[in-house]
This record gives structure tokens, C-alpha cells and sequence, in this order.
């Protein structure tokens, strides 16, 4: 019987996967291989075509998000990276006030940060009407509907995802082995590079997967910060279920979506060596 | 290359055999998910089928009313003045953002025959309207128990194409979709949709993202009846505004965040929704809100009961209650759009005060004859129309 508690103790948790992740993927896959319209019903057919027309017509959103969810975490891993290393070796006694600031502006919802953002860039608003008075800026400057106000919100929303996963790790070197590296008269860089970078790098890692991908699939920073030509393709999904009842086509851009995350990140993964992605992300 | 590099990208780590199995899995999975979605086209129901689903229902004594936000005085007078006529207690929602949100969220609620635990939702007439009528998700309406609406509706608010003889809906209230425009950026009197597609205003101008609104706007530029047009008018008005879009005046397609925008200045012309810019114009903001000489679109939100709700004659009862014309006044004078409700224009000019007075008075919440006749309702579209219609207008709003 004890042999069995550990089973009986994890049923929950797997019986929540299976219900509320296995179950509705399944039927996901099920749906993006239907042909048909609401009124008239959705009949399985299993033709692909669906997943080749959403790609065809929607190619160009696809790699835009893809563009824009890179570039953000390459941003994110420069800005946060320098963060994460000087909470954990220089802000002392502090360290927690400081994590605690990184994350005060979680308590706010998601949508509402990012609205505030459009608030505090507008053409006119407290920050650039007021540069445009000193005459700083040209009268036609504007930040918001570009490629610029989209990627800094998804940089903006993402950024403490980054810094914490790396935070962690680099908590975890031990001073001392940064001592010996000194004692065998490494330099400080050579210091950084060869011994508390690649002790980092589980953490750089799971902060990259934890960005990368929502970042890649986000639809809110486009929809209240982009332009015309900033469509990403969450938004599509939305629209395609949402506003044309088309659910086949929205669950075949989302599995193309997921494959084409999942194939990334493998790669990224066996680049970067790490024996298995998920021990990296769970370390 | 370093050495980690070469080994992870050589390594093989997944065996066929594994890879197989995984696929063997997903199939059995799939072929065990495979069923489809059934279609639920409803043909309407026989007017005795009508009469015995009323005449087995009773008044329980609540009613849950589900609603747009700003579409109900604060201090909810209306409603509280039904609870003290009928002793009905109500529950007031402002649950409803956006159709197509709405719809996407209900739809698979209603489809299992599950109750929303509304017994009153408010739809604009348009395709998803038009799904919930063709999907059998609403309840027919008893016309007996609606007086009030037999007498005080306007004529052009009976009997509308989207819903003949009022089966399933009764107006809640109407709104036109215009151009708004910030007086302290534009200096001159907009009267032409021609505006919209000028030069010097470029990076300026808000189109809606919704497709049955900028593509009436786009047939109005190009001088077609949106009500008359055929697919070759579509394409028209499509590229009309492709070549706004690729000119770089659009900034950005909206949904209902254009009039923070044109407060603000980010644009300074928009398409817009008249009701909005009357509440901006009585918090002092300089907007305008004009209907083009070429034509705006007259829209209606309507009141509906859906399937399986639990309270449907207190729903009639506070539907017909809210045809009052003094109610109707009560709702005009917060909600100022356009009333279904002819009657109330004398209740306000009959006010003492000036703000009543100068409601009564303005032609875009009391339309003339006309102004009707230059407003366009939606493109009606079939269930074969509309991903044609859709695919040209969105792949403008969301190229």
C-alpha cells in the first residue's frame, strides 16, 4: 500500500493535466481538421488543407510575430541580464526589496499596464507633448502604431520573466568558485565568461523559453500599441475565432504556431546543450 | 562552433522507436476526439409552438440583465423604478464589450444547452446577431406581452430586415457610425468622407476594425449603396481603402478605443459612434461629430432573451417597461443615442432645464427625415457572402 502514495498523492495534479491540457489539445488537433461553418456544422474530414491555406494567407503574420517575439527576447536578455547579476551580487541586504520593486508592477493587470503605456507615450502626452514644447522632438514624432511601441511592450511585459529565472541561477553560484577562478589569476571578464556565464546558463535558458513564447503569441501589445501593419498572430487567432466563428482555421494557425515554438526551442536547447529542456526550465 | 554545440545538434537523443510511439499516441487520440461540431441551423419555430412555450412560463420574480458599459444611468433609475412597479428584483451586468467577444463566449455555452444566466442580452444587428437567431439561440418573443412596444416603437424600429416582425428582438437603443474630428488640430468644417482619404491628414485618421463598419464607410466613399452592393462593389470599396492604408494615412485600425485617441490627439479624424462623442462634448473635450454627406450607418442594439434563460417573462415585463416613454426619456437623456422611442423628443423639450432642451433638439438623436434617409444600415450578408466580405475588409485591418 505505502509503495502506492506517491501515485495516489500525484492522481491530482495528473488528472488536472489531463483534463484541462491533454484534453482540450486533443480536441484541438480534432477541430483544425474539420471543414465546414457554424451554421451548417463542422464535419471531421481530416484534410490538411486548413493548416496549408492558414500558412499560406497568413505567412506574413507568422513571421512578423516571430520577428518581434525574437528581437523582444534578445532585448530582454541584454537588459535583464545586467539586472539579474547585480541583484544577486551587489544589491547585498537589499536583495529582496529590489525583487520585490521588480515585480510591484505585476499587481496590476496585464491589459491595464499596457494601456497605461499608450497613456504615457500618446502623441501629445505628458511625456512627448511635453519634449515637443522644449522643442526636442519634431511635432510629428510618435512612438505608438509602430514596430518600436510594439516591441518595447512585449519587452515591458515579459522583462521580470527574464530577469527572475537568471536571478536564480546566478544566486545559486557559489563565491568561492568565483575566488578560485581570481586565485588562478583569471581577469574579471575571463572570470564572467568562462566560469559565471556558463553557471548561468539554466537560467538564461528557462528565462529565454518563459518570454520567447508568450511574447511570440501575445495579440494584446499589438492590438493597443501597434499600427497598421503590426498585426500579429494572436490577433489572428482571435479574429478567426472570435469575430468569423472559422474555429478550424484558429486551431490550425495555433498548432502551427505551437510546432513551430516547440521546434525552436528544441533546437535552441540542443544548442545550448543542455541535457534535457524541461530539468533546464524546472532548475 | 564550440564542443556543447556539435554534440547537442548531433546527438540523438529521441529513438525512432520513441518518435513512433508518440505519433501512434496523438493518433489514437485524435481518432478518438473525431466527431466534429454539429450544426445547429434552426428553422423558427410555429407561432403555436411560440404560444405553448409562453403559456407554460410564470413570472419568478428577478430578472439578470446583461449590458454594454455607459449604457445605463449610474443611479440605474430605470431599473430600480421597474423593481418598484412589479416587485421584480434585478441583477444589472455590463458583461458585453464587443459582439463578436460576446458571441465567441456564449456560443459554445449555448451549443451544449447550457443557460448563459442572463434572461436579457443586448446585440448589435450584424452577423453575429444574425448566428444567434439562425442557431436557435434565442427565444421567440411573446408580442402580447410587449404593449408598450405595440405603442411607443417608431415606425422604422418595427419589423427590421435583420428580424422580421420583431420574432427574436426589440431595439434597445440606435446609434449612428459618423466622423469625429478634434477641433483644436483640424481647422476647417468636415463635411466629406473625402476627408478621411486626404493627404494632409496623413497618420491621422482612425479607421474601425470591424469589418461590416469600414467596409460601409468604404462603399460610401466610392458612391454605393451599402444595401445594394454586390461583391464587384466590395472589391471596389477594398481597394479604396488598401490605397488609404498603403498611403500611410491610416494610423491605426480601431475598435472602441478611437475616442481616447481623438481626445488625446493621437488621431484627429475618426470614424466614430455618435453617442460617444456626445458624452466627450459634455466633459468639455473639443470633438465633433458629424454624418458625411455621402451616407453614415444607422446601427441597433437589440434586446434579446436567449435560450434557456431562467426568467423569461420578467425579461418581457422589463423590455416592455423600458418602452415607457418617460423610462425611454430617463435613457436618453444619460445614454444619448438615438431612442427607438419617437414619443420621448416631446418629454425633453417639455423639461425645464437646458440640457434636456438641447437634446431635444439635436437631429443626431432625433434624426429628421432626412437625415434618415442619407443613413445606411449594415450589409446584410449570407452565410456564402460572409467570408468573402470578411476576408477582403480584414485582410486591410490586419495585414
Amino acid at each position: 500500500m505505502r509503495r502506492w502514495t506517491p501515485y495516489w498523492l500525484a492522481l491530482p495534479a495528473w488528472l488536472w493535466l489531463a483534463i484541462f491540457l491533454v484534453v482540450p489539445i486533443v480536441a484541438m488537433a480534432s477541430v483544425s481538421l474539420t471543414t465546414g461553418n457554424l451554421i451548417d456544422g463542422f464535419s471531421q474530414t481530416f484534410s490538411v488543407s486548413n493548416y496549408s491555406d492558414a500558412i499560406a494567407k497568413y505567412s506574413t503574420q507568422f513571421v512578423r510575430s516571430l520577428v518581434y517575439g525574437g528581437v523582444a527576447t534578445v532585448i530582454m536578455l541584454v537588459l535583464g541580464y545586467p539586472v539579474a547579476y547585480w541583484i544577486a551580487f551587489k544589491a547585498g541586504h537589499r536583495k529582496s526589496m529590489f525583487l520585490f520593486l521588480l515585480l510591484l508592477p505585476f499587481f496590476v493587470s496585464f491589459v491595464l499596464r499596457t494601456i497605461s503605456w499608450g497613456f504615457l507615450l500618446a502623441d501629445d502626452g505628458i511625456l512627448f507633448g511635453t519634449l515637443k514644447g522644449w522643442g526636442v522632438l519634431p511635432e510629428d514624432f510618435h512612438v505608438l502604431a509602430t514596430t518600436v511601441a510594439v516591441i518595447g511592450g512585449l519587452v515591458y511585459n515579459f522583462l521580470p520573466f527574464m530577469i527572475l529565472p537568471i536571478y536564480v541561477a546566478l544566486e545559486r553560484v557559489d563565491p568561492r568558485v568565483i575566488e578560485a577562478s581570481y586565485d588562478l589569476y583569471a581577469s574579471r571578464f575571463s572570470t564572467f565568461r568562462r566560469v559565471v556565464l556558463p553557471l548561468s546558463l539554466p537560467g538564461v535558458f528557462a528565462g529565454v523559453l518563459m518570454t520567447f513564447v508568450p511574447a511570440t503569441a501575445d495579440p494584446i501589445n499589438a492590438q493597443i500599441l501597434g499600427g497598421t501593419s503590426n498585426t500579429m498572430i494572436g490577433n489572428i487567432v482571435q479574429t478567426e475565432y472570435m469575430v468569423n466563428s472559422n474555429y478550424p482555421t484558429a486551431s490550425a494557425i495555433s498548432f502551427t504556431l505551437m510546432a513551430v515554438l516547440l521546434i525552436g526551442i528544441f533546437i535552441y536547447a540542443r544548442a545550448l546543450g543542455t541535457e534535457n529542456v524541461l530539468e533546464a526550465a524546472a532548475r | 562552433m564550440n564542443n556543447p554545440l556539435l554534440r547537442g545538434m548531433t546527438q540523438s537523443r529521441y529513438s525512432r522507436r520513441d518518435a513512433l510511439r508518440f505519433a501512434g499516441y496523438s493518433a489514437a487520440g485524435l481518432a478518438l476526439a473525431a466527431c466534429g461540431v454539429q450544426g445547429q441551423k434552426a428553422a423558427a419555430p410555429s407561432p403555436s409552438a411560440v404560444a405553448d412555450f409562453w403559456s407554460t412560463q410564470k413570472k419568478n420574480g428577478r430578472v439578470v440583465f446583461a449590458n454594454w458599459p455607459e449604457y445605463m444611468p449610474e443611479d440605474q433609475g430605470p431599473l430600480k423604478q421597474f423593481q418598484q412597479a412589479t416587485g421584480i428584483s434585478y441583477e444589472y451586468k455590463e458583461v458585453i464589450q464587443e459582439n463578436a467577444e460576446f458571441f465567441g463566449k456564449s456560443e459554445p455555452q449555448l451549443r451544449a444547452g447550457q443557460p448563459l444566466g442572463y434572461d436579457i442580452v443586448v446585440m448589435t444587428n450584424g452577423v453575429h446577431l444574425g448566428k444567434m437567431i439562425q442557431l436557435g439561440y434565442l427565444t421567440a418573443l411573446d408580442h402580447k406581452q410587449l404593449p408598450n412596444f405595440a405603442a411607443n416603437a417608431g415606425a422604422s424600429y418595427k419589423n427590421p430586415a435583420y428580424d422580421a416582425n420583431n420574432t427574436y428582438t426589440i431595439p434597445y437603443q440606435a446609434g449612428v457610425t459618423g466622423i469625429a474630428y478634434n477641433t483644436k488640430y483640424v481647422d476647417e468644417d468636415i463635411t466629406s468622407i473625402q476627408s478621411m482619404f486626404d493627404k494632409k491628414y496623413e497618420g491621422k485618421v482612425g479607421m474601425m476594425a470591424d469589418a461590416q463598419e469600414i467596409g460601409n464607410f468604404g462603399m460610401f466613399a466610392v458612391g454605393v449603396d451599402p444595401d445594394k452592393s454586390t461583391q464587384a462593389d466590395w472589391e471596389k470599396a477594398a481597394a479604396k481603402l488598401k490605397e488609404q492604408r498603403d498611403q500611410g494615412i491610416v494610423r491605426k485600425y480601431y475598435a472602441q478605443d478611437y475616442i481616447d485617441a481623438v481626445a488625446k490627439g493621437d488621431i484627429w479624424i475618426s470614424m466614430a459612434w455618435s453617442g460617444d462623442v456626445f458624452q466627450r462634448q459634455l466633459a468639455g473635450e473639443p470633438v465633433k461629430f458629424v454624418v458625411p454627406q455621402e451616407g453614415g450607418t444607422i446601427w441597433i442594439d437589440n434586446m434579446a432573451i436567449p435560450k434557456g434563460a431562467a426568467n423569461p417573462v420578467d425579461a418581457l415585463m422589463l423590455m416592455d417597461f423600458l418602452y415607457k416613454p418617460e423610462i425611454a426619456a430617463e435613457l436618453t437623456s444619460y445614454i444619448q443615442y438615438v431612442t427607438p422611442v419617437p414619443g420621448v423628443q416631446q418629454i425633453l423639450a417639455a423639461k425645464s432645464d437646458d440640457d434636456s432642451k438641447a437634446l431635444a433638439e439635436s437631429p443626431l438623436i432625433f434624426p429628421t427625415e432626412a437625415d434618415y434617409a442619407k443613413l445606411r444600415p449594415y450589409r446584410t450578408l449570407t452565410n456564402a457572402d460572409e467570408p468573402v466580405y470578411n476576408g477582403l475588409f480584414q485582410t486591410i485591418t490586419q495585414g
